[in-house]
């Protein structure tokens, strides 16, 4: 694999593959000296044009346990502050050689975009509200180490879907493993048309226990702004996934930061039923076959040998 | 200051007899191999192929194979002069348009400054005079600074040549504002051309509401952002009717058609236009999120086109307009949601439309010439018509040379051409504006001379 840009690119073997490996990686996670030698000598840099704390924690933890050197760039205090376009950053920062370059932007395509300008592999970390694929796959990762599969579940997606990347992502790589997904959430802040992703589409949560597994997503403050919902009250009234909601055999994810309160009681976020945890530990495993999968002896078209763990 | 309603640099006329072309003028029913004598920018004779004597000083042309229609006339570009001249000026810009076949443009205002005063609009026209390789008729803007709240000082602009008024880029949002410009119309004249989109439903979308920008997960344009106000500013040209004159710019969806077939069964003044990328691309083609396809208003669905495509036929829509919108390729060259709308098109218009719609047969080719010449009639200019002591606006066409668009550049200063990278059919040879040579295709050669 090149880059990893979108998961509409990813076959259900891709993501097989990425979480076997990322399940190989765990065991590493798990010794005193975490870290193995499979990249040693590659440069990852972190592109980061909006705040993120877990997204590029994770990344850089996933990098420095291959042995992988990695730079950190944040638009905040850079070139990007004097007004330095995305293509000139890129190929000032390219000409440093990174041998992948790991983005987030508030535009959406504008990894792929990268991708066209710089050799280096590029690893979409979040592109507007278009796609966050490594968030896809820890979350796969994360319900397959606790369901076993994902074929045939019913997952709910509930929440600002409209303006979600991760919900995007999630509806194919969920479906891509043969899960049914529902999106589930105010009318205002369900995009036209979602259901061509063959999706189901509820507005309320009569059938939630209908559900293998329900995933709230954040509901974002600012969205309150331009009155998407008239009160955050209301939303939690009607959207708040919560212990009477929460069947005990029902598994809840978030991909955080969670609003307690919001769409999610406290009660539920701590209950044995929430994997929120497990999805974080997930991210660095998963990372690490990502950046694994697209430096390791991928560019020919063939995939990565296995890496060594010692 | 120069006199009538379009300018252009000084030319010398042209003196060419163009021979045993296939000879196409819509209106006169004209179809078929002729010789034309153009002689002093005039055309002087038309007869049967091989018949026209060639005087001492004419270049003869040789036309056979080819086709020879009236010069097209589009009543909506970007030239970008004052204050954006990166992106084009008036030389490039009616360069661009001659080498598409065009002999006449009409120039929108949003430049910097906005056309919205005499000074500007005499320094305009000053520069047009020297600078304009064919004739430019030029709007104003129908409020101050295109901010949507005070009228212009319509009468002054129109005595001093404005073909009309209009805020194009942006929407004259509130219909009480509108609603003066169309009372104010009885004494400036011009027509209004409106750009359409109520703000509070395209928000702060970039492309098209479908299926597309669900999966995208970019903010959409709904259809109904530009019909309702298609529909809403038709019924207040009927209210303010009979002298109120309307001209919808770019239409984009069904529902816009049917609202413009509604204003007109009722004989409201309202006129409307459509651009080739309109009539022959969807959302689909903005999938790879190329922002060459990012215009205003957006590529819509496939029954949308469809719809556009019967209107132009049935003449619902008038006219095709361009909207040429050139910008810079650093502008451009950003992620989808950062780039400026607009795509450039005089160059591809005929080609484009051409290969897609009457190649397979959709529309007819004296239809598409129709439509390519009626645009400026809309605004009181003339009709360019191929019949004896005529002035000059003719355009000579190989419809069967293939061309891949933008592999030998562009004649404008920019690339971001919609079409960019597809092969089309149909290049234009030769383009006389106005009874001057305005263009010639580099592999063209004359005999005679």
């Amino acid at each position: 694999m090149r880059h990893l840009l979108s998961v509409a690119d990813l076959s259900r073997d891709d993501i097989e593959r990425i979480c076997d490996r990322a399940a190989s990686f765990s065991e590493v996670a798990a010794r005193e000296i975490k870290k193995v030698p499979a990249l040693r000598g590659r440069t990852v840099l972190n592109l980061f044009y909006e705040a993120s704390t877990r997204t590029r924690s994770s990344f850089e933890l996933a990098a420095k346990r291959l042995s992988a050197d990695v730079v950190n760039f944040a638009a905040s205090g850079s070139s990007v502050e004097k007004g330095e376009s995305l293509k000139d950053t890129v190929l000032t920062l390219s000409a440093h050689r990174p041998d992948a370059i790991v983005i987030r932007t508030p535009w959406a395509g504008a990894a792929e975009l990268v991708s066209t300008w710089t050799p280096a592999a590029i690893v979409n970390a979040g592109d507007g509200k278009h796609e966050h694929p490594t968030q896809a796959l820890l979350d796969v990762y994360t319900l397959r180490s606790r369901l076993g599969s994902l074929e045939g579940r019913s997952i709910w997606i509930v929440g600002d879907v409209a303006h979600s990347r991760v919900a995007r992502s999630n509806v194919m790589a969920f479906q891509t493993m043969g899960a049914h997904v529902t999106v589930c959430g105010p009318p205002t802040l369900l995009p036209r048309d979602i259901e061509t992703l063959g999706c189901e589409v509820r507005y309320t949560l009569d059938d939630l226990r209908d559900a293998d597994v329900v995933y709230a997503l954040r509901m974002q403050h600012e969205r309150m702004d331009d009155a998407f919902v008239p009160t955050l009250r209301e939303y939690a009234a009607v959207y708040q996934v919560d212990a009477r909601r929460l069947a005990p055999r029902q598994v809840l994810m978030h991909p955080g930061p969670v609003n307690r309160g919001v769409e999610l009681s406290g009660e539920v976020v701590d209950s044995p039923q929430s994997v929120i945890l497990d999805q974080v530990q997930a991210g660095v495993v998963v990372r690490m076959a990502v950046l694994y999968e697209v430096l390791a002896g991928a560019r020919a078209g063939h995939l990565a040998p296995e890496p060594q763990l010692a | 200051m120069p006199e009538g309603p379009v300018v252009r640099a000084p030319a010398p006329p042209a003196t060419l007899l163009i021979r045993g072309a296939r000879v196409l003028d819509p209106r006169r029913a004209l179809d078929g191999a002729h010789d034309v004598l153009i002689r002093d920018g005039v055309i002087a004779e038309i007869g049967a192929a091989g018949t026209v004597v060639a005087p001492a000083d004419a270049e003869v042309v040789p036309g056979e194979g080819r086709h020879l229609f009236p010069a097209f006339v589009d009543p909506h570009v970007h030239l970008r002069t004052p204050g954006q001249e990166h992106k084009e000026d008036l030389e490039t810009g009616t360069r661009a348009a001659a080498a598409g076949g065009y002999g006449c443009v009409v120039a929108m205002p949003n430049t910097d400054p906005v056309v919205d005063s005499a000074a500007v609009f005499r320094s305009l026209r000053d520069a047009a005079a020297r600078d304009a390789r064919i004739p430019v008729g030029f709007m104003a803007a129908i409020t101050r600074g295109q901010a949507g709240r005070e009228l212009t000082e319509m009468a002054e602009l129109r005595a001093l040549g404005a073909l009309g008024f209009t805020d194009d880029g942006k929407p004259v949002v509130s219909a009480g504002v509108l609603r003066k410009a169309l009372q104010y119309q009885r004494l400036a004249g011009g027509v209004l051309a409106l750009h359409e989109e109520d703000p509070s439903l395209s928000g702060r979308g970039v492309m098209h509401e479908g299926p597309l920008s669900a999966r995208l997960g970019v903010a959409g344009i709904p259809s109904v952002s530009e019909s309702t106000m298609v529909a809403r500013d038709a019924a207040l040209a009927g209210y303010e009717g009979p002298v109120a004159r309307v001209h919808m710019q770019h239409l984009s969806c069904r529902e816009s058609v049917e609202a413009v077939a509604f204003a007109k069964e009722r004989g409201w003044g309202v006129t409307a236009e459509v651009t080739p990328h309109h009539l022959t691309m969807t959302d689909e083609a903005v999938a790879t999120l190329d922002t060459s396809r990012k215009m205003n208003p957006p590529l819509r669905s496939e029954d949308d086109r469809r719809a556009l495509v019967d209107g132009l036929r049935s003449g619902v829509i008038d006219c095709i307009a361009t909207d040429h919108a050139p910008h810079a390729r650093d502008e451009k060259e950003v992620p989808f949601e950062q780039a400026p709308m607009g795509t450039t098109g005089l160059e591809t218009a005929f080609a484009a439309v051409y290969t897609d719609l009457v190649v397979p047969g959709v529309l007819g080719l004296a239809l598409l010439v129709d439509r390519l010449t009626s645009g400026g009639a809309l605004f009181g200019l003339p009709v360019p018509a191929i019949e004896v002591g005529a002035t000059a606006n003719v355009t000579l066409v190989d419809l069967e040379q293939e061309w891949m668009v933008g592999e030998g550049g562009y004649e404008s200063r920019s690339q971001n051409c919609c079409f960019g990278g597809r092969t089309l059919r149909g290049a234009v040879l030769l383009t006389v504006a106005a009874g001057s040579p305005a263009w010639r295709a580099r592999a063209f050669s004359v005999v005679g001379a």
